[in-house]
């Protein structure tokens, strides 16, 4: 059964994934530069940029520790708003990491190597920020153990698992628990690999540690790639659970503008979406950091523009379906919701998400800006925001106006409220910048099973070639 | 007792080939290391197919089980509620309110139980000292255990290793759980 994971038909009229001329070694020596060697300057200044931020989320925690949920912009009639669109927006982020470790394992989608460890870092400092959200908007995040079935003394009062409050905190867990055993088992062989290249006892002790004592026998090897892609059947449905039990939170109450049917494919296209243009805007910097660009090249960049527009395009479909229900469903509400979206006090939000999630990726039909490194970054942060407003959307314009005009209002957030959402991005990239030179950003071990069939140097030929 | 010898090939064409070539003769190779999953080394080596897809599943369905009961005694057995006018009588009425639970129950057994299991069969653990008979066998040397039981035939056994188109034989011998 392993052995179908790798053992592909490599078409004749496709382009090399790994270019130079590689040689295992080679590979090696590569990826494992930035864990073994100084970091430059450009790394440095990312850290203090990125630490700074995250201090500053980290103060406006506290203050929202301190003097409670009041310190935030929120009100009686606008009851979730910031924290619950970047609650949203963060898990949606994670999602590309499980899809392009997970799914495109499953679809034996091989230039997913060169990017799926790092994406999969991604998808757990991701959940990280996500997490941060929900357990602080509980206003007591010292009690939010009542969040979990545990027998307590209000009379063994349970948790509601007709909630899909409740389902969330079971997905949300299962989830980080899941990708970072997934991510950490794919590290062990690179882990063993830095161990056994160590100079300093040091290293060679931690990384030892790490590694968990990794061997490489043909029997672990076995276990190895059936546990992998076990994990990859198991966390395919797991990550479209998650974001269907969180558009769930939203679709199951009678708020117009949320109840609506579509929301989970909705939602798993715009987290696929929103994902990858964050992997691009983080690998598009990556790679010309830490010198990998003959690994992460310009066909990847090309093959995650592709689903980009795919997904925007689904997500945009999804837009225009819901204004055709809202009026053809002839309730009032809804349609009055989705004018509102549209042409009420938070135009602005409605139309900026339009164009940057709707226009913007359908540049991407041409080949010469999908293939543009600058162009790609640009439009990646254009998505990122744009999937950010959509969440807004959603949540802000759906109830600041319901059911009762008397209880109509505005919602905008405090400092407080900004500087823990920029807190979390600070967080975001200080883990990655801290996860590039602790482990090796790209699979090397699965990488060197592709080598031989898809580098440069054996493309081909038709034999396998010293 | 067998002792084992290694034979150090630089590429993993060379291993198979190195591989079938001492099979052939008659030598015994009882297990590899490589850098990297090579296809196919299992039958030539005799590798049991694993059981491991078969662990998770049992993981699973014990995940299903326990999110059933749990679900079962905390919200119809033990303390029932009628929330929002949503009563919670009969098992089979609210079942499809506790499936989301259930699904994400089955999926977290089966995956952490499965790699538990995993990391307990290949010894995998913090604090384990590996066995590394070349210092390069995680980065691109490929190591072939050969053993070889009559001690008097080591160095006959050594040189079919180097003519099946070993660069090294390693003679050291290492302690394999």
């Amino acid at each position: 059964m392993s052995t179908a994971v790798n053992a592909q038909y490599e078409a004749e009229v496709r382009d090399p994934l790994i270019l130079g001329k590689k040689s295992y070694h080679q590979m090696t020596e590569d990826i494992c530069r930035p864990v073994e060697g100084k970091a430059n300057k450009y790394w440095w200044t990312a850290f203090i940029i990125s630490s700074t931020t995250m201090t500053w989320g980290i103060l406006c925690l506290c203050y929202t520790i301190g003097n409670g949920i009041g310190s935030w912009g929120l009100n009686k009639t606008v009851g979730w708003a910031w924290d619950i669109t970047n609650f949203v927006w963060w898990i949606g982020i994670g999602h590309a990491g499980t899809l392009i470790s997970a799914i495109l394992l499953l679809f034996r989608q091989r230039w997913r190597m060169s990017i799926n460890r790092s994406a999969e870092a991604m998808t757990i400092f991701a959940v990280i920020c996500a997490g941060l959200f929900p357990l602080f908007h509980t206003g007591r995040p010292w009690l939010d153990y009542w969040m979990l079935p545990l027998p307590n003394q209000f009379g063994s009062l349970w948790v509601n698992f007709n909630s899909p409050l409740l389902w969330d905190v079971f997905a949300i867990s299962t989830y980080f628990s899941v990708s970072l055993v997934f991510w950490y088992l794919g590290l062990i062989p690179d882990l063993a690999t830095i161990r056994d290249r160590a100079i300093t006892p040091t290293r060679k002790f931690i990384y030892g540690l790490l590694s968990f004592g990794w061997k490489g026998t043909a029997r672990d090897w076995l276990r190895f790639e059936e546990v992998a892609l076990v994990l990859a059947g198991l966390s395919t449905p797991l990550v479209l659970s998650v974001h269907t039990i969180v558009s769930f939170d939203f679709a199951t109450s009678i708020v117009p503008g949320w109840h609506t049917t579509i929301f989970p494919p909705y939602f798993v296209a715009g987290a696929i979406f929103s994902g990858f243009a964050m992997v691009l805007t983080l690998m598009l910097v990556a790679r010309k950091v830490l010198g990998l660009e003959e690994y992460i090249t310009t066909q990847h960049i090309e093959l995650m523009n592709k689903v980009i527009i795919l997904t925007g395009s689904i997500v945009g479909v999804a837009y225009i379906t819901e204004f055709f229900i809202a009026w053809y469903s002839g309730v009032q509400y809804e349609a009055y919701a989705f004018q509102n979206r549209a042409f009420g006090p938070y135009w602005w939000a409605y139309w900026s998400m339009m164009t940057c999630n709707v226009v913007t990726p359908q540049l991407f039909w041409f080949k010469k800006i999908r293939t543009s490194a600058m162009a790609t970054f640009i439009i990646s942060i254009f998505v990122n925001i744009g999937m950010w407003f959509e969440r807004f959307v959603i949540i802000v314009t759906s109830i600041h106006r319901d059911y009762l005009p008397s209880s109509w209002t505005m919602y905008s957030p405090t400092f407080i409220e900004v500087g823990i959402f920029v807190g979390t991005i600070g967080l975001f990239f200080t883990c990655f910048l801290v996860f590039a030179r602790v482990f090796p950003v790209i699979a090397l071990a699965e990488l060197k099973t592709v080598m031989k069939k898809t580098s440069n140097q054996y493309k081909h030929k038709g034999v396998l070639h010293k | 007792m067998a002792r084992v010898i290694y034979g150090v090939y630089d590429d993993e064409s060379e291993l198979m080939s190195g591989i079938e070539n001492l099979l052939s003769k008659g030598v015994k190779c009882v297990d590899a290391q490589t850098p990297f999953p090579i296809h196919g080394i299992e039958k030539l080596l005799n590798v049991p197919r694993t059981r491991i897809s078969i662990t998770a599943f049992m993981y699973g369905a014990t995940g299903t089980t326990l999110a059933l009961l749990m679900t079962w005694y905390m919200m119809i057995h033990d303390w029932p509620i009628n929330i929002g006018g949503k009563p919670n009588f009969m098992f089979y009425m609210n079942l499809p309110a506790f499936i989301p639970v259930t699904f994400e129950s089955t999926v977290f057994c089966a995956a952490h139980g499965m790699a538990l299991t995993f990391l307990l069969r290949s010894k995998l653990l913090p604090g384990v000292t590996a066995p590394i008979p070349h210092p390069r066998l995680t980065d691109d040397k490929f190591v072939l255990h050969v053993a070889v039981k009559d001690e008097s035939k080591l160095d006959e056994t050594a040189n079919m290793i180097k003519a099946s188109g070993a660069s090294e034989v390693l003679m050291k011998s290492m302690q394999f759980a």
